[in-house]
């Protein structure tokens, strides 16, 4: 298995999010977690990629059979576990060719490998920007500094195809997306499906799920998983809602 | 015996050590200054001024003054600015023909030693030198005019336009005495010339020595300077500079003033704007670390209507740094529909740096656009984090967020030689564990393949 995360209590400023919350995830699948606001969809996301603030209380989780929370933040990355942002962060003056090829040197130093030649970088580079429908000239732009939400989500699925992780997490990727952004973001993402990889989709709505087509949906609702099923699950939330499982959780 | 007598008798030993005597208003001049310098003596924290700069390890230094401008060919290349330039080159004040190169200089500009323009017609640049630059701005200019002995006289005729850049390199040595120099800077640009002249400041590691130097730039009409100082003196060098700049009609002069090195260091920059359309922008940059301390006062003079500033200085400072900022804008009673723009920001990268920031705007005309800003923060966590996600380790990342703090004062440099230049030795500057040298190397090669 790929990600295991066994009975997680997360604590966020002194009240608990996540209660228990057990998840697995194989090479080779994807999986989409909803729920209601305020679950801890976010918050499961955050604490796999490192966020300061979340304090685990109990539980593990491992990455390829390594333990998680012992790994500094970049560490996870380079192993393989990135997270694409719900809201991404704007840096100022970092041009985001600064940041693919940083990132990029990152993972294969981590690896043992060669920092990658300067052609053969923008080579990538250029092919995936392609694919994602975007400009050349976004390249010398500062990393989503003025972008708008459709660039910045953009933004993060070009990383992904940049660094191809081995498990792409996704958190509310298609907020504040219009269907024609979403169709590009979807397809980068399914671009990213693969026998070794796998993708972890959080959202709220089934509408994303109509166009990445997830293998298992987990229902979260009040820090635990309490439904998984086929995508069969998502067209059952979207048409009965989370308070059918919410009733049920609180009972 | 006072720190000012000891000033004064070297002056005096020097003085009668010459062999050939001096034009009479060169001689006159030296005795006024040193006159002057004697009653001022060196400025204190009670200054206003020098509020937060003290300048007793200079008061209480000891200085020799150089009297060859011996250096390795191979050491100077090392140190030079990789560019074509028109390049005239001092060492520890003293002017070396090994190392200078006039050969790209067209027809209509001269490039000249102080000593040489003296020598040919002393009368043309005791006209001129001097105007800008009173002995009563300073008591540092006051030592400059009582000592100086070398420097370069640039003059542009009307219509010239200078391409190539005239580099003015000045290399400080180590050596068993700390040396000093007073080097002067004359720069004519006639009506409608133009030129770009770098100042360069580098020496060998271990040197301690003290420079005061005086640049003065007229404008004539029409005429565009671009000045660019680029100090990265060894980090045990004491460092007072002062600029000062006329403008007529219509002129537009832009100061790049970028420092990086140096344990003292105090710039001024003036520029007066003293009739409609002249404008004038000063970028400026200082990083500095360990216990450097960088003092930057700014002053634009808006004497005229229709006259046009604007300042953008960034200050990044690590350790136990200090830094001034101190940008001074005054409109005169008359000097309607000017705009004066001001701007500076600083970054802290330890607790224990510290800034003193004022921007001062002194507005006697009623019809006028003026702002100024001053900000002071650390890093952004939040994209400190961001970037680790994507597997960047955090002193990278801490590296990268420095760089792009400074990037947006070096975006305005033209010369891609000067900006790689600074970015490099920015990145080869800070605290080796951001260990980004190769990082921006590689950055710089993608842009020039991009």
């Amino acid at each position: 298995m790929m990600l295991e995360v066994k009975d997680l209590h997360v604590t966020v400023e002194g009240s608990e999010i996540l209660k228990g919350l057990t998840l697995t995830v194989n090479p080779g699948e994807v999986h989409a977690i909803m729920g209601p606001n305020g679950a801890g969809k976010s918050t499961l996301s955050a604490v796999i990629a490192g966020k300061d603030g979340y304090e685990v209380t109990g539980g593990s989780i491992t990455f390829e059979g390594k333990d998680v929370l012992e790994m500094e933040i970049e560490e996870r990355a380079q192993a393989g576990l990135l997270l694409g942002f719900q809201y991404p962060v704007e840096i100022p003056g970092v041009k985001n060719i600064y940041l693919l090829k940083a990132a990029l040197n990152a993972q294969r130093t981590a690896r043992g490998e060669e920092e990658i030649p300067a052609p053969e970088f923008m080579k990538l580079v250029r092919e995936k920007l392609n694919f994602m429908q975007m400009d050349p000239s976004f390249l010398q732009r500062a990393v989503n500094e003025g972008f708008s939400g459709g660039e910045k989500k953009r933004n993060e699925i070009l990383q992904m195809l940049v660094l191809q992780p081995k498990l792409a997490m996704l958190d509310e990727i298609d907020s504040g997306l219009d269907i024609d952004a979403m169709k590009v973001v979807a397809k980068g993402i399914n671009s990213l499906r693969s026998e070794e990889r796998a993708i972890l989709l959080v959202t709220h709505y089934q509408r994303l799920l109509d166009h990445i087509e997830p293998d298992v949906v987990h229902v979260l609702v009040d820090g635990r998983i309490v439904k998984s099923g086929d995508k069969n699950l998502a067209l059952e939330l979207e048409s009965r809602g989370y308070d059918w499982l919410v009733e049920g959780s609180a009972a | 015996m006072s720190e000012e007598q000891t000033f004064i008798d070297a002056l005096n030993r020097r003085m009668a050590a010459r062999d050939a005597a001096e034009p009479t208003w060169v001689a006159a001049r030296r005795q006024a200054a040193s006159a002057r310098f004697e009653a001022v003596g060196f400025p204190t924290r009670r200054d206003e001024a020098w509020k937060y700069t003290d300048t007793r390890s200079i008061a209480r230094g000891t200085f020799v003054q150089a009297d060859n401008a011996e250096f390795s060919p191979a050491a100077a290349a090392a140190l030079t600015l990789p560019l074509d330039a028109i390049r005239l080159t001092f060492v520890d004040g003293v002017f070396s023909a090994a190392l200078s190169d006039l050969d790209a200089l067209p027809a209509g500009a001269t490039v000249e030693t102080l000593s040489q323009a003296l020598e040919s017609n002393h009368e043309a640049v005791g006209a001129v030198l001097g105007r800008l630059a009173g002995v009563d701005f300073s008591p540092f200019a006051a030592l400059n005019t009582a000592f100086a002995e070398e420097g370069a006289i640039i003059r542009l005729a009307p219509g010239t336009v200078v391409e190539t850049p005239i580099l003015l390199q000045f290399l400080s040595r180590e050596g068993d005495q700390p040396t000093m120099c007073h080097p002067r800077v004359l720069i004519e640009a006639g009506a409608r010339s133009e030129a770009t002249v770098i100042e360069h400041y580098v020496g060998e590691t271990d040197a301690k020595n003290f420079t005061n130097v005086i640049t003065e730039v007229l404008l004539d009409r029409g005429a565009i300077v671009q000045h660019y100082k680029l100090q990265e003196a060894p980090v045990g060098d004491m460092h007072i500079a002062s600029v000062h700049v006329d403008q007529g009609r219509d002129s537009r002069f832009t100061s790049f003033n970028l420092n990086l090195g140096g344990a003292l260091v105090r710039n001024d920059i003036v520029a007066d704007l003293n009739a409609e359309g002249a404008e004038t922008q000063y970028f400026g940059l200082f990083f500095a670390q360990g216990r450097q301390h960088v003092d930057n006062h700014t002053l634009v003079n808006h004497n005229a209507p229709r006259t046009y500033s604007q300042e953008s200085y960034k200050g990044i400072l690590d350790d136990r740094a200090r830094g001034v900022f101190n940008g001074k804008v005054i409109v005169k009673r008359d000097s309607q529909q000017i705009e004066a723009y001001q701007n500076n920001a600083n970054l802290l990268l330890s607790d224990r740096a510290e800034i003193d920031t004022k921007p001062e705007l002194e507005i006697y005309a009623d019809d006028v656009k003026c702002s100024h800003g001053a900000t002071t923060g650390q890093l952004d966590e939040e994209a400190i984090y961001a970037l680790r996600t994507r597997g960047i380790d955090e002193q990278t990342a801490r590296g990268l967020l420095t760089l792009a703090f400074a990037g947006e004062v070096m975006e305005q440099v033209k010369h891609d030689a000067i900006a790689q230049r600074v970015e490099l030795a920015v990145a080869g500057k800070l605290p080796e564990r951001f260990n980004l040298a190769g990082l921006v190397e590689a950055a710089v090669a993608l842009g020039e393949e991009g």
